[in-house]
């Protein structure tokens, strides 16, 4: 029961997302009008995308300082699990889009930033596999992914600042958002970041024991 | 009579554009959730919310007794 508390949270926060996020009232916005309920749903999954990517590359660090495969395990599980969540981010932005915006791709630079990142990690995936010997893929992936994870705070926080961008609030600093957005979205939109960001460690827990089932002496 | 008619339209489309409401209104789902039916959609998120709980408590299970076989 103690291993798993934050599994039933996780559940639990979901469960008043999926409710709470449809029926309790949000300010009504010109233009977003109920879609801004999206707050929940889709920002949150660039929420878990990040924090995977963020703790993947301190893992990679860890892995070049330590030389122990445990590490480079973590941090290649969190990429994969960060993709997945970055391609759901992606696919349901594009859908949102292609009503609010009309059209699916804009080129906005929000849109092109996240892109540019999906792609340096997916290149991450092909570096991997490409090389045979796995004490080299490890070493040479984990100090691709501290360059990746470098790049990915410029591409998708300081170059979209820097341009008009159809996304709403992207003239404001990082983070901004999370205190100057109104009492009746944060009292949904904070526990949807923890909610989502828990449910990605948690698949991310699931991949991880896996792999330790599959390979356990690389665990000792 | 022709002052008379000009008035009529003038105020005519006065109380049609009143009808419309006020323009400043943003548009919500007030009717959708008058009606009740947004019901429907949470209870369906709730459904697919579930699975996906169930899914993975399930491959937690898993897990765990492949783990105990293990050690």
């Amino acid at each position: 029961m103690a291993r798993y508390w934050w599994k039933i949270l996780c559940a639990l926060l979901l469960l008043y997302i999926f409710t709470g996020g449809i029926l309790l009232p949000v300010p009504a916005i010109p233009k977003l009008n109920e879609s801004a309920r999206n707050l929940f749903y889709h920002v949150p999954m660039w929420y878990v995308m990040i924090t995977c990517f963020l703790v993947s590359s301190i893992y990679g660090l860890k892995f070049l300082r330590h030389n122990r495969m445990k590490d480079d395990i973590v941090s290649r599980e969190f990429v994969n699990v960060g993709i997945a969540f970055g391609c759901l981010g992606m696919l349901t932005g594009m859908e949102w889009a292609n009503i609010a915006w009309g059209a699916p791709w804009s080129n906005d630079p929000k849109q092109v930033g996240a892109a540019l990142c999906l792609l340096t990690y997916f290149a991450y995936l092909v570096l991997r596999n490409s090389v045979k010997d796995p004490n080299k893929e490890a070493r040479l992936a984990a100090v691709y992914n501290v360059f990746s994870f470098a790049l990915l705070v410029p591409l998708l926080f300081i170059i979209p600042a820097h341009f008009k961008s159809l996304h709403p609030g992207t003239d404001s600093k990082p983070f901004e958002a999370l205190y100057t957005q109104a009492a009746a979205f944060r009292t949904l939109s904070i526990p949807a970041m923890v909610a989502w960001i828990l449910l990605g460690v948690w698949i991310f827990d699931l991949r991880y024991r896996t792999r330790k089932l599959e390979n356990p002496t690389l665990f000792i | 009579m022709n002052y008379f008619l000009t008035i009529c339209l003038l105020l005519s489309g006065y109380f049609s554009k009143a009808q419309g409401g006020n323009p400043n209104k943003v548009e919500m789902a007030d009717v959708l959730h008058q009606n009740g039916k947004i019901y429907l959609v949470v209870l369906v998120l709730v459904t697919i919310f579930a699975g996906i709980i169930f899914l993975l408590v399930r491959i937690e299970r898993k897990l765990h007794k492949l783990e105990k076989n293990h050690s």
